[in-house]
């Protein structure tokens, strides 16, 4: 295939990757997809209730600003307001290629698109397939980037792990390092130019609602490597997850969006079934507080709410639980529009949520933050892009549902010209090349020798529960300074205890034990990031809420935290936040959203 | 609610305070298989990768003996990315969705026996993926720029076809399919992805593409009609309706399709 002599690698085939590579391949250039695990079983999967753009077919007077209104608004202004717009004005282009490429978007009776509701605006704005729309929108561009694979166009990497960006003297990134995850085999793959589209770093909190290979390490390799981190701190706790003992599974906010009411009983230590207790003995607390918006609040407030309601005592059964009610909403309603996500709560909890009210509790979900971009997705290191959860443009300091899996596209789909514009003009490496494809290889073939080597009494695993228990604790819905400093201590601890893992695996092949001993080291530099980028804000925005700083401080903090990578830990400086088109006002959704 | 799963709730027994688990092993792809023996302690709501995870942090045998970790792949622990798949109690179906309270003991895991054998309960389902590829399993686009959106659909439309998109190519319908023998047939999961791609408006303007790929030696003539494959598919996809349909279309192409070239 003619592809003009230049080569992008593209890190993760999700939702961001995949578009990437299918824009990149289109173009004509060749592509290198490296993924964990099969692309068709990345995390974007996951997604189950929707995506959003402005397509207004209700006839509520929607439009493209509307959505990036709610957007900023709900990421209580810490968005750079450029990008976000961007991704607003490409909403529907996006969800209409969609269309095109065969999504089974749910349909009006005249066979339009279809729209629900989400959280955070008041808008029918959310496109949906079934309950699985991350499921069927993956899907689709997997099976785009499929073609252009049979075309020769894009080589997959699957089941292949990068490790480290490969840079020259000059800072400049010349492609990446990755392992083969059956022989472990480390091969440096040269590139023009490299995209990161590794999704969210969950596992850092032990159980989140994130997929198992969301570790974020890829990410922190590449911040160890000089690239900047930014807003951290900022991580979504979503207010309704069913908790388990592998995972915390997500009931989706489309539940609340076809209707779902949140309540607890009025009575403490109530005793009856939920369908025993008649309706004003129960405490719909979000539509209490919140007439304008109810159920339908915005992430971060529905889950400050929900666990103040518990640490009150008043959850159900006194334990850290509420209801989330759609008993009220007619069987073929809830089979049609939210079929799938009920049967998962009904395959893992056993109840079935058609009779009994479902009991939830938040967990953590998503990170606004995340390697810093400028407005066309390119890291401080040039040649190195980033698209998807990974980066950190667009979300502010909360993301509203359903904004993720178009912020996701929308970054690929920027990505992908600006890495074939650096890609085509950058200089080439030159005679020293050779030398920092080697250097960089012997490094990581180096951490592998020194970690199978070394043996220790302490367990990795157990270091990995001991983190995410004391980030979940600490790091999450509410924030403490004390907390937060022991938080850190805690995790300079697990560093130091890091040198005394043994790897706990004898055979090699194909083992889980060496890369999950990898992550673990980025997953530790990686929450010394979160966590002191969240001391430091002394303030509540969005997601960050500190209850001795109650109130949101743009004169102090109306700026984006950033990152940078020193032997000694993460050392931090700020960036003012462009709100060049909607000059930031207080967030109050007790009332109607006024513009 | 769906069948599979009243049929998963319906061997539920009284809980033990232990749970034992069989596991299938093999070192690498040359090494020969060996079983191994494992208890944990019993907890409520236990699902497979939870005891997989407890056995992972301390590999010890019931007998007491250190061994290697058992090795297994897992990414959504929701049912939908697929990638957990094996064989519980003799049956191929996902680990994170396989709850202890509902199986008998011991629990016996074994990798998937129509598929190459990786590691332990690990094995490498990448034919599943070329079969994709060679059934043109994609809508042909005239290019990714903005033509505004696709042609309307009735509901009803959408909904056949959302059944058939819901694939997440776990393989379990191979691991039950008596015809489906080293990747010597293309198998329900692959002629159920030209059913949806021939269902659809677009799609089909490429349907003779799709319908050539499963019309080779190894193609849909093989089914011997035995039905395991629908009732093993853990996503309820009406795969031998697919498979009627599909057989009809390429009969009608073997007679007809020589007038169009
Ligand atoms: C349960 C759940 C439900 C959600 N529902 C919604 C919703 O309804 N609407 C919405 O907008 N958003 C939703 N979200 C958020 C959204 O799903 C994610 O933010 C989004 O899918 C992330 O996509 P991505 O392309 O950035 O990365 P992912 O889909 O996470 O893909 C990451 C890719 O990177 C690869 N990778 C990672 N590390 C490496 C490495 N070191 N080397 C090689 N490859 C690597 C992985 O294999 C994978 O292919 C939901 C999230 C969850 C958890
Ligand atoms: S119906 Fe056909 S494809 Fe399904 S199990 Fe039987 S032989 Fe296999
Ligand atoms: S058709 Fe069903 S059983 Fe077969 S691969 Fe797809 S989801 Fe799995
Ligand atoms: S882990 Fe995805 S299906 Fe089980």
């Amino acid at each position: 295939m003619a592809t003009n002599g230049i080569k992008i690698a593209i890190v993760g085939g999700g939702l961001a990757g995949l578009a990437a590579a299918m824009k990149i391949a289109e173009a004509g250039h060749a592509v290198d997809l490296f993924s964990i695990v099969p692309v068709k079983r990345s995390h974007s999967v996951c997604a189950q209730g929707g995506i959003n753009g402005a397509v207004n077919t209700k006839g509520e007077g929607d439009s493209t600003w509307e959505h990036f209104d709610d957007t900023v608004y709900g990421g209580d202004f810490l968005a750079n307001q450029p990008p976000a717009k961007a991704m607003c004005e490409m909403a529907p282009s996006i969800i209409y290629l969609f269309d095109r490429m065969g999504v089974p978007f749910s349909r009006t009776a005249e066979g339009l698109l279809d729209f629900r509701r989400f959280g955070g605006t008041k808008h029918h704005r959310t496109a949906f397939a079934g309950a699985s729309t991350g499921q069927q929108l993956l899907y689709a561009l997997d099976e785009q980037v499929r073609r252009h694979e049979a075309a020769g166009k894009v080589k997959k990497y699957e089941h292949w792990e990068v490790l480290s960006l490969i840079l020259d003297d000059h800072q400049v990134c010349r492609g990446l390092t990755a392992m083969n995850l059956q022989t472990l085999e480390i091969k440096a793959f040269p590139a023009d130019a490299v995209i990161m589209a590794t999704g969210g770093p969950g596992l850092i909190y032990g159980k989140s609602t994130n997929s198992m290979v969301c570790t974020g390490s890829a990410v922190s390799a590449c911040y160890q490597q000089g690239a900047k981190y930014a807003n951290g701190e900022f991580i979504q706790v979503h207010p309704t997850s069913i908790p388990g003992e592998d995972k915390l599974r997500l009931m989706s906010e489309s539940a609340r969006g076809e209707g779902g009411r949140v309540w607890v009983p009025r009575q403490k230590g109530e005793q009856r079934a939920p369908s025993a207790i008649p309706e004003k003995e129960r405490w719909y607390f979000l539509e209490e507080k919140y007439p304008a918006y109810g159920n339908l609040v915005p992430r971060d407030i529905a889950t400050r709410e929900i666990f103040q309601v518990c640490l009150d005592g008043m959850g159900v059964s006194g334990e850290n639980q509420v209801f989330l009610d759609v008993t009220h909403i007619p069987a073929d309603v809830l089979d049609r529009k939210l079929g799938a996500i009920l049967e998962i709560y009904e395959m893992f909890v056993g109840d079935d949520p058609h009779h009994v009210p479902m009991r939830i509790f938040p967990g953590v979900h998503y990170s606004m933050g995340g390697l810093w971009v400028d407005f066309n997705q390119r890291t401080n290191i040039s040649g190195l892009l980033a698209a998807g959860e990974c980066d950190y443009s667009i979300h502010g300091a909360n993301r509203l549902g359903a904004n993720s899996l178009v912020s996701c596209v929308y970054g690929g789909f920027i990505a992908a010209p600006a890495a074939i514009e650096w890609a085509t003009n950058v200089p080439h490496n030159g005679s020293d090349g050779a030398r920092v494809y080697e250097s960089e290889l012997q490094r990581q073939e180096e951490i592998n020798a020194a970690l199978i080597k070394q043996s220790g009494t302490e367990n990795q695993y157990v270091l990995h529960q001991e983190m995410g228990k004391w980030m979940t604790d600490n790091v999450t819905v509410v924030r403490y300074n004390e907390k937060l400093k022991a938080t850190d201590q805690k995790l300079l601890e697990l560093i130091d205890r890091y040198q005394h893992i043994s790897i706990n695996d004898s055979n090699l092949w194909a083992t889980m034990a060496l890369p999950h001993a990898r992550h673990l080291k980025n997953m530790l530099d990686l929450a010394r990031v979160i966590t002191l980028g969240a001391l430091n804000r002394n303030e509540s925005r969005g997601a960050h809420y500190k209850p001795d700083f109650p109130e949101r401080d743009d004169e102090n903090w109306l700026k984006t935290t950033i990152a940078e990578y020193s032997g000694e830990g993460p050392v931090f400086s700020y960036e003012p936040v462009d709100v060049s088109l909607i000059p930031p006002r207080k967030r109050d959704y007790s009332k109607g959203k006024k513009t | 609610m769906s069948a599979h799963l009243r049929t998963s709730s319906s061997t539920s027994r009284v809980p033990s305070k232990t749970v034992e688990i069989h596991i299938r092993r093999r070192a690498n792809p040359d090494a020969p298989q060996t079983w191994e023996r494992f208890e944990i302690p019993y907890r409520p709501n236990l699902n497979i990768i939870s005891c997989l995870m407890e056995i992972q942090q301390n590999p010890v045998t019931k007998e007491g003996t250190r061994t290697t970790p058992p090795v297994w792949q897992m990414n959504c622990l929701e049912q939908v990315c697929g990638i957990c798949t094996m064989v519980i109690n003799g049956r191929a179906r996902q680990s994170c969705s396989a709850l202890v309270d509902n199986l008998e003991q011991p629990i016996t895991l074994e990798p998937m026996s129509k598929f190459p054998n990786v590691r332990d309960l690990v094995v490498d389902r990448s034919q599943m993926f070329d079969h994709l590829r060679r059934v043109h399993a994609w809508v042909e686009l005239d290019g990714t720029h903005d033509l505004g959106p696709g042609p309307r659909m009735d509901q009803e439309d959408v909904q056949e076809r959302y059944a058939y998109s819901r694939c997440m190519t776990c393989g379990c319908c191979l691991e039950a399919c008596p015809q489906y023998e080293d990747d010597n047939y293309i198998g329900p999961q692959a002629i159920a992805q030209v059913r949806l791609f021939n269902m659809h408006p677009t799609g089909k303007m490429n349907r003779d593409e799709r319908l050539e790929g499963i019309m080779e030696d190894d193609g849909i003539t093989n089914c011997g009609n035995a039905q395991n494959c629908v009732k093993a598919c853990p996503m309820n996809i009406p795969l031998t309706k697919a498979i009627y349909e599909e057989n009809r279309e390429t009969v009608i192409y073997g007679l007809f399709g020589w007038l169009k070239r």
